[in-house]
């Protein structure tokens, strides 16, 4: 691995964690503790796009832990972790098929995100009735995603041009 | 963005909208609140009497006030469940997650299995 690879892989740990950290202050959205925007998807939708899908898994897993180490709990890294991994499963399978936008991928890696993080509280509590919070989630995620999706889309294009310079 | 990418975006929103509707048009005003901790009943309070009641061994405090539930106090450390707000319509839910307990609205339809 290359110096310059592992400083930007460092920088965009970095920028999800700064997100994770703006994203706990903003009370929760709907009335299940721990479920998030998903706002540290924007730096791995950066990865994803901008260096490649290890990398993107590995910033991913790195955020996840340290974020849970700093100001979270064994429920918040079960939450982050079930998020996470079909988020990422998810997208990376869409960006692969080459089929669709980042706009897209985005948007059904927050809502992934969102429906693990529930599918984990539904286990946990043993109440199916927090499937209630399904649709409010549903389309938080699909908003937030087309925002991240948007923002993503600005970095890439400006960090391939400067690639080519 | 391509044809393919509004349809399945617009797929997920309308899956959220059907959704939405299903659960909407399905809450009725409630009858009783069934606190379950880990899944198992604890035990059903009427929401037509006003009341204080402490869950699980002391770990909540619930209210009920004017057919109206919310938690007055809770030992999690996050307090969420306090902040979760008042229920009162069938499939409403708050949950405390660290205490693995949840209140729920329910519209009483059990009522004849307790009383049979
Ligand atoms: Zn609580």
């Amino acid at each position: 691995m290359k110096v310059s690879k592992i400083t930007s892989l460092g920088l965009f740990v970095a920028l999800a964690m700064i997100l994770s950290f703006i994203e706990h202050q903003i009370p929760p959205l709907v009335s299940v503790p721990g479920i998030k925007l998903g706002l540290p998807n924007v730096a791995i939708v950066f990865v994803l796009y901008g260096i490649g899908e290890k990398e993107a898994v590995a910033v991913s897993l790195v955020r996840l832990l340290l974020v849970s180490m700093l100001f979270g709990s064994m429920m918040s890294l079960m939450y982050g972790a079930a998020g996470a991994v079909l988020s990422l499963t998810v997208m990376i399978l869409l960006k692969k098929s080459g089929k669709f936008s980042y706009v897209t991928v985005s948007v059904t890696g927050g809502v992934c995100h969102n429906i693990g993080q529930i599918a984990v509280a539904c286990f946990v509590t043993k109440t199916s009735e927090l499937l209630y919070y399904l649709p409010v989630l549903l389309i938080s995620g699909t908003v937030a995603g087309v925002l991240i999706g948007l923002l993503a889309g600005i970095v890439i294009k400006r960090m391939e041009k400067q690639k080519k310079q | 963005m391509k044809r393919r990418d509004i349809l399945l975006i617009g797929g997920i929103l309308l899956v959220a909208l059907v959704l939405f509707l299903f659960l909407q048009l399905g809450k009725q005003p409630g009858a009783e609140v069934i606190i379950r901790v880990d899944g198992q009943e604890q035990g059903r309070y009427s929401l037509s009497a006003d009341g204080s009641y402490s869950l699980n061994s002391g770990t909540n405090l619930l209210r009920i006030e004017n057919g109206k539930a919310y938690m007055e106090e809770a030992n999690c450390p996050d307090h969420y469940c306090m902040r979760q707000g008042q229920i009162s319509r069938t499939g409403e839910t708050i949950t405390c997650l660290p205490n693995k307990l949840t209140v729920t609205v329910s519209g009483g339809e059990n009522f004849a299995e307790i009383v049979g």
